[in-house]
C-alpha cells in the first residue's frame, strides 16, 4: 500500500507499530495529496503536524505528520527530513486539511522551518516581536538567549500599541473573502440557521 | 475605522507567491467596521485568551485569536526530564483534567519502553480517565451556562465536581495537581473507603445530570441562544482536525474509545453520542450524555475492580518498597539508579491519543536511548479545536461569539502549554 505513495524514500516501523514513511521534501505536497484523495488510501484526519530535532546535530531535523483515515480506521505517519545546514522549508498542507494551520505556525514558531505556501506564517505561542529564536531547537538554552536583565528591559520597552494595531487584520481584506451569501446576509443583519 | 492607525514593523514570513507579505494596507471601501478587542483578561474567554473581533453593527465579520499568554514550554522542559518527572507537567496542561493527561503521557512512555500494566492498574486508570471527564464537562457545563446567563447549573455542577476533588484528594493528597502515575504503574493504591465512596457518587450523580437535562435543554432562552450557532458541518470538522465532543457534534462517530481502544475500554459497555447539526447546542447535548456514559463505565469498573498490584514486577522502572531499600542491598542499587539516572527507555518513538474529556491527547516521545526524551511532543486538543474558532464565528453575532468559544471547551493552560 505504501509503496506507491509519490516520493516515498524509505519506510520503517516505531516502537508503537505505526508505519513511518519518509517522503522527498520537494514532493511532499504530493504525496499528500495522494494520500487524501487516492480511493483505498482516504487519509481524512490530519492528527497532528510536529517536528523533531536530534540532540546529535549530525542527524536531519524531521517534520512529522500524523495522518489517519477516519473510514479505515488506520493510521500513517510521514516524515520530511530537513538538513539543518540547507533551508528550513516544506510546503504547506494547510490547503488539503485546514486544521495544519496553527499546527504549522507553532512549529514555525518552535522550530523555524517555514511552510511555504501557508496563508498566515506568523508567530502563534511566542509574541510576534520576539527575538530569541527558535525555542524548541537544541541550540535554545533552557533559560533563553537573552539574559533575565535583557528581557526585562525589552518588556518595559515593548510599545503597547503593538499589541492593539490593525495590521494584521486588513478588514477590507476579510470583507471580500466572505462568500457572498454570507455577505447577503450580513447586510441584512441575519445570523446563522441550521443546514438542512 | 477603515485605516490602519498604526504602522507597525514584525517580522513575517508569511508571503504571497509573489513574495509579497500577505498583509495588506486597508483599503477605504469595507464599510465602517469596528475593531473590538476581547480579552486576555475576559471572563468569557476563559482564561488568558485574546480575541480581535472585527465587527459589522453587532455582527463578526472576522475573529482573530491571539494566543500564548500562558505560554510555560512544558515540550522544551521535558527534554530536561526525566520520564517520571515529566508526569507532574502534564497536570498543568489541561488543569481541569489533570488525571487523564497523566494516564495519557505514562501510556505514551509505557509503549515506549513496552511495559505491560497489571490489571488493576489498567482498571484504576479507566476510573481516573472518567472521573477526569466528570468534572471537565462538570466545569464546562458550569461556566458556558454562566456565560449564557444562566446560574443555577453552574452552583450544581460545581458542587458535583467539589465531590470528585474531594475524591481525588483521598486518593493522591491533591485537588489539582494529582500526578497520579508513573512509569508502569500508579503512585498509590486507592485508599480504604474510597470504592464505597464513588459508588456512592455513581449512584446520585446522575439526578444532577437529569435537573441540568430538565433546566436547560427544553429550556427557550438555552435553546434560542445555542442551535444553530457556530456550526461545523461532518466533512468541515474532519478538515479542521477538530476532536473530541466537537468532532461528534458534527456527526463523525469517531471516539478513540471505541476506535482505537487502550485500557481495556473495548471490553466496557458504553454508547457514544454523536449529534446531527454540529451547532453549539449538540456540543451541550454530546457532553451532557458523556457524563452519563462515563457514570455508567465508573460503575461497571468499580464492579470489576481485580485485587493485586498497581506497579508491574520490574525493578528498574518501579521504585523498590521504601522498607526494602533500607534493608536490601539490591533494592538500594535498583532505588539508587532510578533516582539518579531515571528508567531509561529504548531508541525509537511512540505515539498514543487517548479521548481527553477535549478531545484526544497525544502524547509523542522520540528516545535516543537515554533517561531523557529527545522530543515531547504533547498534542493539544484545545489548541486544534480552537483554530476553528474564527471560521466559526464569521457571521454570528458578537454575542454568539461568547456561545461559540464556551462550547469550544479550552482550557488555557493547554492551549499554551
Amino acid at each position: 500500500m505504501t509503496s506507491q505513495i509519490p516520493g516515498r524514500l524509505r519506510e520503517t516501523v516505531a516502537r508503537d507499530g505505526e508505519t513511518i514513511v519518509y517522503v522527498a521534501r520537494e514532493r511532499l505536497l504530493e504525496a499528500m495529496t495522494w494520500l487524501q484523495q487516492t480511493p483505498g488510501q482516504e487519509y481524512d484526519y490530519l492528527v497532528d503536524v510536529t517536528a523533531v530535532e536530534f540532540r546529535d546535530r549530525e542527524r536531519p531535523i524531521e517534520v512529522v505528520y500524523f495522518l489517519r483515515s477516519l473510514t479505515r480506521k488506520a493510521d500513517l505517519r510521514i516524515k520530511v527530513e530537513l538538513q539543518a545546514n540547507d533551508e528550513l522549508a516544506v510546503d504547506s498542507v494547510w490547503s488539503l486539511w485546514h486544521g495544519a494551520d496553527w499546527l504549522e505556525r507553532e512549529v514555525y514558531d518552535m522550530f523555524g522551518i517555514t511552510f511555504r505556501g501557508h496563508p498566515d506564517l506568523r508567530r502563534i505561542l511566542m509574541w510576534e516581536t520576539y527575538a530569541e529564536g527558535f525555542p524548541l531547537r537544541k541550540d535554545f538554552p533552557l533559560r533563553g538567549r537573552f539574559s533575565r536583565a535583557e528581557q526585562v528591559r525589552q518588556a518595559l520597552n515593548a510599545n503597547p500599541e503593538a499589541h492593539y494595531s490593525l495590521d494584521e487584520l486588513s478588514i477590507a481584506d476579510a470583507w471580500g473573502d466572505l462568500p457572498d451569501d454570507m455577505r447577503e446576509r450580513l447586510k441584512r443583519g441575519e445570523r446563522g440557521t441550521v443546514p438542512e | 475605522m477603515s485605516q490602519r492607525t498604526v504602522e507597525l514593523e514584525l517580522a513575517t514570513p508569511g508571503l504571497d507567491p509573489q513574495g509579497r507579505p500577505v498583509r495588506v494596507p486597508l483599503p477605504a471601501d469595507g464599510g465602517e467596521h469596528l475593531l473590538l478587542n476581547m480579552g486576555p483578561q475576559h471572563p468569557a474567554t476563559h482564561g488568558v485568551l485574546r480575541l480581535v473581533v472585527e465587527l459589522d453593527g453587532e455582527t463578526v465579520v472576522r475573529c482573530i485569536p491571539h494566543v500564548g499568554y500562558l505560554h510555560s514550554g512544558f515540550e522544551k522542559l521535558g527534554e530536561y526530564r526525566h520520564y517520571n518527572q515529566i508526569v507532574p507537567l502534564t497536570d498543568r496542561t489541561d488543569y481541569l483534567s489533570p488525571m487523564a493527561n497523566n494516564v495519557g503521557m505514562a501510556l505514551a512512555a509505557e509503549k515506549l519502553m513496552g511495559i505491560d500494566i497489571t490489571p488493576r492498574c489498567t482498571v484504576l486508570r479507566v476510573i481516573a480517565c472518567e472521573m477526569s471527564r466528570i468534572i471537565s464537562h462538570m466545569v464546562w457545563l458550569g461556566t458556558t451556562s454562566i456565560d449564557l446567563g444562566a446560574f443555577t447549573p453552574f452552583l450544581w455542577a460545581f458542587q458535583e465536581r467539589e465531590r470528585i476533588y474531594n475524591l481525588q484528594e483521598m486518593w493522591t493528597g491533591a485537588r489539582l495537581t494529582t500526578s497520579l502515575t508513573r512509569v508502569g504503574g500508579l503512585m498509590a493504591d486507592i485508599p480504604d473507603g474510597f470504592v464505597e465512596k464513588l459508588r456512592e457518587f455513581t449512584r446520585t450523580f446522575p439526578n444532577t445530570l437529569n435537573e441540568i437535562d430538565r433546566v436547560l435543554t427544553r429550556n427557550a432562552v438555552w435553546a434560542g441562544r445555542t442551535q444553530g450557532v457556530g456550526v461545523m458541518t461532518a466533512a468541515e470538522a474532519i478538515n479542521y482536525s477538530l476532536s473530541g465532543p466537537m468532532l461528534r457534534a458534527s456527526g463523525v462517530p469517531y471516539d478513540l474509545r471505541k476506535d482505537k481502544p487502550y485500557l481495556g475500554y473495548e471490553t466496557y459497555d458504553f454508547e457514544v453520542p454523536v449529534g446531527e447539526h454540529g451547532d453549539v447546542y449538540d456540543r451541550y447535548l454530546v457532553r451532557l450524555e458523556e457524563c452519563h456514559q462515563s457514570n455508567r463505565i465508573l460503575q461497571q469498573a468499580l464492579e470489576r475492580l481485580p485485587d493485586g498490584p498497581i506497579n508491574v514486577d520490574d525493578p528498574r522502572v518501579i521504585l523498590p518498597p521504601k522498607s526494602r531499600a533500607m534493608s536490601d542491598m539490591e533494592a538500594m542499587i535498583f532505588h539508587f539508579k532510578q533516582v539518579m539516572e531515571g528508567v531509561k527507555a529504548p531508541v525509537g518513538e511512540a505515539y498514543v491519543g487517548i479521548e481527553n474529556p477535549k478531545g484526544e491527547l497525544g502524547n509523542y516521545f522520540v528516545s535516543d536511548g537515554t533517561a531523557k526524551p529527545v522530543r515531547w511532543r504533547i498534542r493539544p486538543p484545545s489548541f486544534i479545536n480552537l483554530s476553528a474558532l474564527s471560521k466559526m464565528a464569521q457571521g454570528h453575532l458578537l454575542s454568539d461569539l461568547v456561545a461559540i468559544n464556551a462550547s469550544v471547551d479550552i482550557v488555557m493552560g493547554e492551549v499554551d502549554r
